[in-house]
């Protein structure tokens, strides 16, 4: 018998590095990325390992500020920082980097880290049922694809994509699983270690063990009884702007003063949890192109899918409110609140939306906001 | 049933005592300790009430100070308490403006008085007591004397928000010969536009109570009142309705 803890995933980060450092001494490449929508299947497809480098700490932010403005999106900020300052393992050891045009911020800042190491950026269009930008997309994986055989020196054929998919797959619909565990009542993870599980899945170098360690991690949890503690706590969606370990602090104030964050709507977490690759197509390239434009991030104008995929969530979730994070100078997740917030009033249940950053500077400010709602909710 | 509630606030520490059918209030500046502001108001109001502290069956604590106090049975956010304290005063509020030394917030409530919606304004000044404390610091008058002193007939328009960006475009004004009464008038219509954007965001609704200590400031009423196109109550006392809140809160949990 197996028995995963939350533990077990929160070592994957740390254990990775020195996995990743022993696969580059035998040759392995590593290709480091920014956004869902890179196609992870496409990397694993090259026989490289794929890691997030997503900045999701406030230390390498002042290095950062002394190129970049201070009024941009701290993870921006963060993922630079930890560029310039060579203090993320991952970015250091990533023989290739990709970038995509997500947001202004973002595609303004790759062309600076270019400086530090060459970044490769994929032209993601802005909205997600118009033929000729489909086309766009289907023909940036295709160029992709091209880049990584050059870059790594590879032949990548489709039975490569389509194993690759294959893996992915599995992958998201364990992930969902794990999720999904919280639609429970009593939810069994606390949000901060929903938020350990679902981020911790970035950084490992085999996809197919994580999804077994997922899958075994479900298992044993629906064997389990729940502790009654959490059965009165309110339960919260969170939505909005990425989170990971190092910005959980809104995360945390729920948890802290007695709620308890039961999903999580965002990139780092349920967003692209549905989504599967079709594996009746003919073509794995048009498969993947098809899968990644579906993700709703604010950057799709229109972004139909996160209302609906929200208004599921709080139904499934058994929702009593929403909390919507923007990060400072976020401003499609900042635009789009208004939306949402339109949605969540529909659904009867309070909503919240807060506009941070990730130091710690305001965090009384947001106790009284989050805490007031949680007495909403009572 | 005897219940107390403090509001320690950024600047001012408030508390309301119920005992027998009476309200005792007592207002202190919150100065360093939020401890000490704490335990000096209750010892004023025990002896107002010429009754011991053990005496006092439950107690609430609210505002920025409220995780100090242990003593406390429990604390609740200025939200709720504002809530709860206004509801008892008006029972046909919807709206409550409440401006205080560092934040802004504006409440809705249901018709049964609990809280629907809130908006509070983000880590800035701009709009709150701590925006007209540094304009009448610049100024050299007493924040309590602004209401007074501002002339609607030289009415200037403060452009900037910004508390830092403010105070220079002021000393501007006054360096081309603005009268300084046209300028508190313009200071007013400032935190009325601000806070006022805040009210119609949540959508505004009467009856509207204006509470905290900034509500004392006619000035800020009526630019308020100019900004929303409606009246607003400000009750006696609106500096102490989140204690006031806050021991009702105190004796609804003994209930």
């Amino acid at each position: 018998m197996s028995n995963i803890t939350v533990e077990d995933f929160f070592n994957i980060r740390q254990e990775n590095i020195i996995k990743i450092k022993e696969g580059k001494e035998n040759g392995t490449k590593v290709v480091g990325l920014y956004c869902t929508y890179c196609p992870e299947e496409l990397i694993l497809a090259a026989n490289a390992i794929p890691v997030g480098l997503c900045g999701t700490k406030e230390e390498p932010i002042t290095a950062a500020e002394e190129t970049l403005p201070r009024n941009l999106c701290p993870l921006i900020k963060s993922s630079y920082g930890f560029a310039v300052e060579d203090t993320c393992p991952f970015f250091h050891f990533s023989d290739l980097i990709i970038g995509e045009t997500t947001c202004d911020g973002k595609k303004k800042m790759f062309e600076i880290m270019d400086e530090i190491k060459p970044v490769y950026i994929m032209q993601l269009p802005n909205i997600q049922d118009l033929d000729t930008t489909f086309a766009l997309w289907v023909s940036e994986m295709r160029r992709l694809r091209t880049k990584l055989e050059e870059a790594l020196n590879v032949k990548i054929t489709d039975e490569d994509i389509w194993a690759a998919i294959e893996v992915i797959n599995n992958e998201r619909k364990a992930a969902k699983r794990v999720s999904d565990l919280n639609q429970m009542d009593p939810p069994p993870l606390s949000g901060e270690e929903l938020l350990t599980v679902i981020w911790s899945r970035s950084f490992t170098t085999d996809k197919v063990s994580l999804t077994n360690m997922l899958n075994e991690f479900a298992d044993d949890i629906e064997k389990q009884a729940v502790a009654e503690t959490n059965a009165k706590k309110p339960r919260i969606l969170l939505t909005g702007c990425p989170v990971g370990l190092g910005t959980e602090k809104v995360i945390k104030i729920v948890d802290d003063l007695g709620g308890n964050v039961v999903a999580m709507e965002n990139c780092t977490g349920y967003k692209t949890l549905e989504l599967q690759n079709d594996t009746s197509l003919a073509d794995p390239i048009e498969a993947l192109a098809r899968k990644y434009i579906q993700i709703p991030c604010s950057c799709m104008s229109p972004n139909p899918y996160r209302l609906e995929l929200l208004d599921r969530m709080i139904d499934d979730f058994k929702v009593d409110a929403v909390i919507d994070l923007t990060w400072q100078a976020c401003h499609t997740y900042n635009i789009e609140a208004y939306t949402i917030q339109k949605l969540v009033r529909e659904k009867e249940i309070p909503y919240l939306q807060l506009e941070t950053d990730y130091s710690t500077s305001d965090i009384e400010s947001l106790k009284v906001r989050i805490e007031a709602v949680l007495e909403m909710v009572e | 049933m005897t219940t107390l509630g403090l509001d320690i606030g950024s600047v001012a520490a408030k508390g309301v005592l119920l005992h027998a059918e009476q309200r005792y209030t007592t207002v202190i500046p919150t100065g360093w300790s939020p401890l000490d502001a704490g335990n000096n108001i209750i010892d004023s109001l025990v002896s107002k009430a010429n009754i011991e502290k053990e005496d006092i069956s439950n107690m609430v604590v609210t505002g920025y100070g409220r995780v100090v106090h242990q003593a406390a049975s429990k604390t609740v956010t200025e939200i709720k308490c504002h809530a709860r304290g206004v509801a008892e005063l008006y029972p046909e509020v919807r709206t409550i403006i409440d401006i205080g030394g560092q934040d802004s917030k504006v409440i809705k409530l249901s018709p049964e008085g609990k809280v629907i919606d809130f908006s509070m304004n983000d880590k800035c000044a701009a709009g709150t007591g701590r925006f007209l404390q540094v304009m009448a610091n610049a100024l050299g008058i007493d924040v309590s004397q602004l209401s007074e002193a501002e002339d609607l007939t030289e009415t200037v328009k403060i452009n900037s928000m910004c508390t830092v960006f403010a105070e220079s475009e002021m000393v501007n004004l006054l360096a081309t010969g603005t009268s300084r009464g046209g300028i508190i008038a313009g200071l007013h219509d400032s935190v009325g536009q601000r806070v006022g954007s805040m009210v119609k965001r949540l959508g505004l609704e009467a009856q509207v109570i204006f509470t905290g200590g900034v509500a004392i400031n006619q000035g800020v009423k009526r630019a308020l009142e100019k900004e929303l196109g409606t009246n607003i109550i400000v009750p006696d006392g609106c500096q102490f309705t989140g204690a006031l809140g806050a021991a009702l809160l105190a004796r609804d949990l003994l209930s």
